[in-house]
């Protein structure tokens, strides 16, 4: 039976990791490897890196900071944040990210979704989705440029558009909760994964173990979580024996 | 201990090398097929699609070299699509013919799961003969195809099966443990990973 997976996030600008509120306000919170290894040891599923620098001039660093990560990781690694082109993609993957993260530029253009899953194969291209509720409680609207400037796209629909096109998989964070510890927003979760059959991550505000399970019943596949490892409130393998406690089928065994 | 891998231009080789780099391993790439015939350990590396991988080996020769170097039984590790290369065929490219080094079809997952399978699976190793003491374990798979399981499949093999959406084959092996095939990725399924290619390694080193 697949199990459900913890993924922890590093958000990294100029080889440092950093973590804000609702995507402002970003605080330093370490070394990218130095970090990855510990959340492994602890027994991490995957582990996703965002550049939130995402200007030209620092996609250097970013691939540095994969490569540095590859050579200690023996799990899954995604990485996403700035990738406008397939070259882009290309220059993550021979570093050595197993799956890329595109964000802004498919929702500009979805059929990017389709050139990267044609080239690379739809279990590399996962789609980030970041959304917000409307004011008048109508549903969620995809933000774009790192939750700066609104798209003309619902949430729901466009998660659709994009597993249609090549997405392998869906990386849906709430702006509204993001950082704020609570609780995923399971409503959001809900109607994207009634739409679409490719797996969804949830992202954004997950800091319990029952929130996390929340999302999990919500029909998530994975739980992102961030701010809660980086500070120091919680360990990875807290918050997997809490899920497992919880009932959540989770990996249990721990890195040598 | 020098690792060949088989370039297929598509595949994401990164993952691979680093993980038999922690073994202590050296890597090379290669398409050229005396190599890939010759050498003492092979992997065939696997992300990308069912016929343009094929299309690519065979241009290159390479399926004719595959198929020597495992008939003479020399260490060879295929991993995902690299598993399914060594086919008949695969329903992700139909009318493509592949190694059929091991009799089987890779189908579309079915019975209502989310595809790709993404994410980590209990795999178990189904007779005696499985040539490693880790028996079981969890792994990490990514893949939308695979080899259902069913009694009397991959006849010679020793098997690991898991579930999703119904059994299916996670990983075959010779008996003496030379030739390896993963659905799963072992680079990336961790302590688990780690100790299959370490098992491996310690095969095709003899």
């Amino acid at each position: 039976m697949l199990k459900n997976r913890l993924i922890a996030c590093l958000d990294v600008r100029d080889e440092r990791v950093v973590k804000g509120v609702r995507f402002e306000n970003l605080r330093d919170s370490g070394d990218p490897a130095a970090l990855a290894t510990r959340y492994e040891a602890e027994g991490a599923d995957e582990i996703v890196v965002l550049d939130v620098s995402a200007t030209r001039e620092s996609r250097g660093t970013a691939i540095a900071t994969v490569r540095a990560l590859r050579r200690v990781l023996g799990i899954p690694l995604t990485v996403g944040g700035g990738v406008r082109s397939e070259d882009d993609a290309a220059a993550l993957l021979d570093a050595g990210a197993d799956k890329v993260a595109i964000n802004s530029a498919s929702v500009a253009e979805p059929a990017l979704l389709t050139r990267l899953a044609e080239r690379f194969g739809r279990q590399c291209v996962v789609q980030a989705i970041d959304a917000k509720r409307r004011a008048d409680g109508s549903g969620w609207r995809v933000c774009t440029h790192a939750g700066t400037q609104a798209s003309m796209w619902d949430a729901v629909e466009f998660a659709g558009i994009a597993a249609a096109c090549g997405a392998g998989e869906l990386l849906v964070t709430s702006m509204d909760r993001d950082g704020t510890g609570a609780g995923y927003d399971t409503e959001l979760l809900r109607a994207i994964n009634e739409r679409v059959d490719v797996p969804v991550i949830a992202s954004g505000g997950g800091r319990t173990p029952a929130q996390l399970s929340d999302a999990i019943h919500a029909g998530a596949s994975a739980v992102l979580v961030a701010s809660i490892l980086h500070d120091g409130g919680s360990s990875v393998g807290e918050l997997k024996q809490g899920l497992a406690a919880l009932g959540i089928s989770m990996r249990l065994e721990r890195a040598a | 201990m020098l690792i060949t891998v088989v370039e297929t231009n598509a595949a994401n080789l990164a993952s691979v090398q680093a993980a038999f780099e922690r073994l202590g391993c050296d890597i090379r790439t290669t398409s050229d097929p005396a190599t890939v015939r010759e050498a003492r350990a092979v992997v065939l590396p696997g992300v990308g699609a069912f016929g343009p991988a094929m299309r690519l080996l065979r241009e290159r020769g390479i399926d004719i070299a595959l198929r020597e170097r495992m008939a003479a039984s020399r260490p060879t590790l295929g991993i995902c699509l690299g598993m399914q290369l060594m086919l008949d065929s695969s329903e992700e490219s139909n009318g493509v013919p592949g190694l059929g080094v091991v009799a089987g079809v890779a189908r579309r997952f079915t019975g209502g799961v989310r595809v790709p399978q993404m994410g980590w699976n209990e795999v178990r190793a189904r007779d005696a003969a499985w040539p490693w003491s880790v028996r079981c374990g969890d792994a990490y798979f990514a893949n939308s195809y695979r080899l259902a399981w069913e009694s009397g499949a991959c006849a010679g093999w020793s098997v690991m099966t898991s579930e999703y959406g119904g059994a299916f084959v996670a990983a075959m092996a010779k008996s003496d443990g030379g030739i390896l095939a993963c659905q799963f990725h072992p680079e990336l399924s961790g302590a688990f990973g780690r100790s299959l290619l370490a098992g491996w390694l310690e095969v095709a080193r003899c």
